[in-house]
């Protein structure tokens, strides 16, 4: 058991975590503080929920690259509602976030399931579309910190136990999709979706079906993240999140999904995310040219997918015992 | 669609050719706008209307289309030499599409200018900018000096490596800081226009440099980051976030405190200013050549270079005494 979490990506990505802080330590000490680290988890708790949403997409052999604009959309609706309930409590906020999500994320899975679209296809033009949407809904306009109102934005800051809301949020949802992965009929059917779709409709299970609960469940993440987004940087506008749905895809690969589908765990996401957040948080502060950033994060992705690709490639197998003394 | 935008242009031709018939002895300067509705070209007209009541006179027909298409802007122009106006002021949708039908408008007598957005310099006789990237890159670092008597470390948060406009503006602070003993600028670091990118490289200067007294962040979308991030540090009153922004998306930092001022252009002088150009040269008092000096009442004189360009003034400076009047028109 020990042996096997050694040589696990969930290892090799946490001692690669620890490296990472300790070189960034050795420049600028105040980066390992306690209340620091804090504020990175913080930071990249929106990356995990979302993380955790695609790793279950990516499971089902889909891609889910709407999250982020899912994210925004749900965002400025939210914050279009506060603007104009500005006494709304915050759960039926979070519940609408919610619903709203789902209901976007429902769309992708529809298209996929009935319609048999490649997911990639489908996402991407939902993309566009809920970004458009946005617009339309906001006429391109802002929605700012003093047109919110005090306890809307002041929910994921709400301090609990010496954490941010935020972080609960992202801690809770761990250990959620821990469950959910590994001790629920659907979790397993993820795997055995993505891991050989026909033995899976041998299996009795519909993987049309499967596929569109991973997108509603990646859809009620970004739904949720969208809020804690908008009232965490108190702002609201078409742009926001801007290529994060690569990011969040980044996280996964690096924390060991499979892009190929069937592999893939909570600790992995977690840990990809995290990964990326100690990343982006250090850069800058150990005043690296920003030039630099972006080439870091990259190598980063690629080392995990080589990484990803020597590790799924499968061993021959000796068919003919004879033959092989032949040649 | 396209039949709901022709209804609508034409209500707005309409429009603009009944207010144009009321006093015909009046000299009548129009002033097009990107489009209607917006509230930063509101406030235009309302400056317009200021120099108006100022010269005396002076009748405005503030006009536009109803969306920012040139085509739109085409539309309303013709009407306009139909109606034999004194001037047009334009702020421009297309810097070059607009260019025939301006050049027929002065064929016809009628004086051109351009303000805001500018088109191409066959197409006006002058262009109004709202500032220079000099006076831009001395405000900015002005607005941190200001609030710091005694000096102290700043630091820069721009948009994108490659942003050209904030780039000269940081190019052009560098070489004033001279004037200013005691700012240090520690470093220069990129938001890319995004919130949560440049949330946290404004956590990341408040790290790195305990001393931080100010973050200049020349754009949008960074300052009011930098002004949330410092808000949800605890660190208002100690690190002051100032640079460009607009009204409406800094009054909460300016309520807060995280921002004690920052600055843009003031659009209500930018209308005004156009409007005493546009006079100025269509009753002969000026003429638009390069060096020539034009007289704009309370803004000064606007000095042409080798365009026929000028900048206005300062970029003007919004804080807690203006921030209410302001943030709901743009």
């Amino acid at each position: 058991m020990i042996k096997r979490f050694v040589a696990s990506r969930e290892a090799i990505l946490l001692v690669a975590i620890l490296a990472l802080l300790v070189l960034v330590a050795s420049r600028c000490p105040g980066f390992v503080a306690p209340a620091n680290l804090a504020n990175v988890f913080n930071d990249t708790a929106p990356l995990i929920i979302l993380a955790l949403g695609q790793m279950v997409v990516i499971v089902t052999r889909c891609i889910d690259l709407s999250v982020a604009a899912n994210l925004a959309l749900t965002g400025m609706v939210v914050a279009m509602i506060n603007t104009v309930a500005p006494g709304l409590p915050v759960f039926v906020i979070l519940a609408v976030a919610l619903m709203l999500g789902a209901a976007l994320g429902a769309v992708n899975g529809l298209l996929v399931w009935k319609l048999d679209i490649p997911p990639i296809v489908v996402t991407l033009g939902t993309m566009t579309i809920f970004r458009g949407v946005i617009f339309l809904i906001s006429d391109g306009k802002w929605i700012n910190a003093h047109e919110m109102s005090a306890h809307f934005t002041a929910f994921p800051r709400m301090q609990l136990l010496g954490l941010p809301v935020l972080s609960w949020i992202a801690i809770a949802m761990v250990v959620l999709f821990f469950v959910l992965i590994t001790r629920t009929a659907l979790g397993r059917a993820f795997f055995a979706v993505g891991g050989n779709p026909h033995a899976a409709v041998y299996t009795g299970i519909d993987v049309g079906r499967t596929q569109f609960f991973a997108f509603v469940l990646s859809g009620a993440l970004a739904g949720i993240t969208g809020y804690l987004w908008v009232a965490r940087y108190a702002v609201a506008y078409v742009d926001i999140a801007g290529g994060f749905e690569l990011e969040v895809v980044a996280a996964c690969v690096i924390g060991g999904v499979s892009i190929a589908g069937g592999i893939g765990s909570v600790g992995g996401a977690l840990l990809g995310a995290l990964f990326l957040g100690v990343v982006k948080n250090a850069l800058p502060v150990v005043n690296i040219s920003p030039f630099w950033q972006l080439a870091i994060s990259g190598s980063a992705i690629i080392i995990a997918v080589a990484m990803n690709a020597r590790a799924s490639r499968r061993k021959g197998r000796v068919i003919l015992k004879q033959a092989e003394h032949l040649a | 669609m396209s039949v709901m935008k022709k209804v609508l242009s034409t209500v707005a031709v309409a429009a603009t050719f009944m207010a144009g018939t009321a006093q015909a002895d009046d000299v009548r300067i129009a002033l097009v706008v990107k489009a209607l509705g917006i509230g930063f070209f509101e406030a235009a007209a309302k400056g317009a209307e200021e120099a108006a009541a100022e010269l005396g006179g002076v009748q405005i027909i503030y006009t536009g289309p109803t969306d920012t298409t040139a085509e739109g802007q085409i539309e309303v122009i013709n009407s306009l030499i139909a109606q034999q106006v004194d001037a047009i002021a334009v702020s421009a949708n297309d810097t070059d599409a607009l260019v025939p039908a301006l050049k027929k408008a002065m064929s016809r007598g009628i004086t051109v200018i351009s303000w805001d957005s500018g088109v191409a310099p066959e197409g006006r006789s002058l262009h109004l900018n709202p500032s220079s990237n000099a006076l831009i890159g001395n405000m900015i670092v002005k607005l941190a000096a200001d609030h710091l008597p005694d000096g102290g470390d700043v630091a820069v948060l721009s948009a994108t490596t490659t942003s050209t406009n904030q780039n000269i503006w940081i190019e052009e602070m560098n070489k004033v800081l001279g004037n200013y003993p005691g700012i240090k600028v520690v470093g220069t670091v990129y938001g890319d226009d995004l919130a949560d990118k440049s949330y946290r490289e404004a956590n990341g200067l408040m790290q790195t440099y305990p001393n931080l007294k100010a973050i200049i962040a020349p754009t949008s979308v960074g300052i009011v980051a930098a002004a949330q991030a410092v808000a949800d540090a605890g660190k208002i009153g100690e690190v002051n976030v100032t640079g460009l922004g607009l009204p409406s998306e800094m009054a909460g930092a300016i309520e807060s405190g995280a921002s004690k001022s920052f600055a843009i252009w003031n659009p209500i002088d930018l209308g005004y200013s156009a409007t005493m150009l546009a006079y100025n040269l269509s009753q002969g008092n000026a003429t638009a050549e390069p060096g020539a000096e034009i007289p704009m009442g309370r803004m000064g004189n606007l000095t042409l270079d080798d365009n026929n360009e000028g900048a206005m003034a300062d970029p003007f400076v919004y804080d807690a005494s203006n921030i209410e009047q302001f943030k709901s028109i743009f």
